[in-house]
């Protein structure tokens, strides 16, 4: 992997914060439960980091950590999705087919 | 999958990888942004699964990545135990759900730390800066696994929901998480000393039960948006450990909207941060022996056939849910009686408040489920100046944020939580199964207002004898 520099790392993430701050400022209360659950399954992006982690050469203690990582994160992040879909599945306004 | 491409595409390959993590997290920004309105809220939900399945794929072209047998493995697996997940659970069960989703996440990203950690043969070797985000990353993963399942359990009443605490309990809390700050900074100078190691981690799984357990219940939803905030920093500490953009990015977006949401919600109930993590409150006294006997203590009854009369001849009827209507799973009875009122003329509303129930937006999905339709759900300040106007308030299940203590006792644990002005109204109406107290665990004078009556039962079985007895009105 391309090593990037700390400081443009660090750069990346602050600026990762503040969207994140702003993203969420405007959110009427109906969506807080949906929304938690969505933000949630994005956490869900750790499947990466345990990808690499369980697909590198490492022993087998390695080995074991990444799966176990692999399963915990597969289950956030395609339960999250699916739930987080379920729930907004069933926001309707007035007058749509029921 | 790198060794399946040509030479040629190989040496672009890392930087092409980077571009895509990109175009993945702009899929993450721009759905976030639309989950933040009703009509978009699908749409953002499933842009963001895009950007998860583009990350992912992308991923497995890492040069780095050379077997897949185990990879295939865990997501095989889980998948199956996510989707069984998110599909069987009942709708009321949704704040569990995203507790136990949460507390997953962020165990996987503690395991990411230890997993890269275990491959160095002497951890010394590893440079400052992923030993420092690799302790903090397994601190703060461990502490949300273990801190997720303690409100999974509180929620769904396994562990008591009263705050579980005794004097002195903050301050081993406290006391831990700088002794924990302080060993990973041991732990950086010394990467190869086991014990230390052990100690952050069991330190950090400990710290999870030891810092939840002493929050009550009614806190709950405001500990689960503080975790899933953790779960998303532990994402990013580990993307730091990786060296991995995607990982901090994502990781750092959640992080923050998980803070904002919890903000949101903290200031709802009018409460520092501090205060709920701190204040041990909620479900503190114990007992429900107010029966409503004390002298000028009562009560008055209603019954179905009397209060299916006052609702058909109302102009505005006002239903304000609470916990105890998804406990009852009478969200689909309310809509019909709402649909049978409005058959009738008469006007029917839903006042929310922004934490009923057991999470933010509970009763708005509660609701949603049973096809209520969501123009007609109002947050409190828009419900809040219609109350004056409004005919019969039906109070189905909730309590505490309809408790006018919040406004005239300074020293009930709820003062100065806005609350929902159903006293306002011309009548009250509590569906409830007894006097008990709410999560507060506070007496509510509400229902000992003359205005007020007390319809007491299942919120389901109330509902149904009310609905039936609107037929013959």
């Amino acid at each position: 992997m391309t090593e990037i520099p700390l400081i443009l790392l660090l750069f990346i993430f602050v600026l990762a914060c503040f969207i994140g701050f702003e993203l969420i400022s405007k959110v009427p209360p109906t969506l807080h439960t949906p929304l938690m659950s969505g933000a949630n399954a994005i956490s869900g992006i750790t499947i990466v980091g345990a990808l690499i982690v369980t697909g590198t050469q490492g022993g087998l203690i390695t080995q074991i950590l990444g799966v176990t990582a692999i399963i915990f994160a597969t289950i956030n992040v395609v339960g999250g999705f699916m739930v987080t879909d379920r729930m907004l599945e069933m926001f309707k306004k007035k007058g749509d087919d029921k | 999958m790198s060794q399946f491409l040509p030479d040629y595409i190989v040496t672009y390959l890392p930087d092409a990888i980077q571009l895509i993590y990109l175009v993945a997290t702009a899929f993450f920004i721009r759905g976030l942004k639309l989950l933040g309105s009703p009509a978009t809220a699908r749409k953002g939900n499933q842009l963001a699964a895009i950007g998860m399945l583009i990350g992912i794929i992308v991923t497995l072209f890492d040069q780095q990545i050379i077997s897949f047998e185990w990879i295939v493995i865990g997501v095989i697996v889980g998948s199956l135990i996510g989707a069984v997940l998110a599909k069987k659970v009942a709708m009321t069960a949704m704040p569990e759900l995203v507790a136990v989703f949460n507390g997953f996440g962020g165990g996987a990203s503690a395991l990411v730390a230890w997993g890269e950690l275990s491959k160095y043969s002497d951890p010394s070797l590893m440079d400052t800066t992923s030993l420092v985000t690799t302790g903090l990353s397994i601190f703060i993963g461990a502490l949300t696994l273990t801190g997720s399942f303690i409100a999974f359990g509180k929620l769904k009443g396994f562990i008591s929901g009263n705050a579980i605490t005794f004097p002195g309990l903050n301050f081993i809390n406290i006391g831990s998480m700088i002794g924990v700050i302080a060993l990973i900074g041991v732990f950086t100078f010394d990467p190869s000393n086991q014990t230390i190691f052990w100690v952050i981690l069991g330190l950090s799984l400990l710290i999870g039960i030891t810092s939840v357990i002493p929050i009550g219940g009614a806190d709950m939803p405001v500990v689960i948006s503080l975790l899933n905030s953790y779960s998303g920093l532990a994402a990013s500490l580990a993307g730091f450990v990786l060296g991995n953009t995607l990982l901090i990015v994502s990781g750092a977006l959640v992080g923050a909207a998980g803070l904002i949401l919890t903000q949101i919600m903290c200031k709802a109930m009018n409460r520092s941060l501090f205060n709920v993590i701190f204040g041990s409150f909620g479900g503190s006294t114990s007992g429900s022996s107010d029966s409503g006997t004390d002298g000028d203590k009562t009560v008055r009854e209603t019954s179905a056939t009397d209060l299916a009369i006052q609702v058909a001849y109302a102009s505005k009827v006002v239903i304000v849910p609470g916990y105890g209507l998804a406990v009852a799973q009478a969200q689909h009875i309310v809509k019909e009686v709402a649909a049978n009122l409005e058959e009738r003329g008469v006007q029917v509303k839903y006042g929310i408040h922004p934490v009923a129930g057991r999470m933010p937006g509970h009763m708005n999905v509660l609701l949603a489920e049973a096809d209520v339709p969501y123009d007609e759900l109002y947050d409190m300040d828009q419900i809040n100046p219609e109350f004056a106007t409004t005919d019969v308030v039906l109070v189905i299940g909730a309590n505490d944020v309809v408790n006018p203590m919040s406004k005239t006792s300074p020293d009930s644990p709820i003062y100065g939580m806005p609350i929902l002005n159903v006293d306002e109204a011309k009548r009250t109406v509590v569906f409830k199964r007894s006097l008990s107290f709410g999560y507060a665990g506070i007496d509510n004078p509400l229902f000992y207002q003359e205005k007020n009556q007390m319809f007491f039962g299942d919120a389901k079985k109330s509902l149904q004898a009310l609905n039936e007895a609107l037929k013959d009105v």
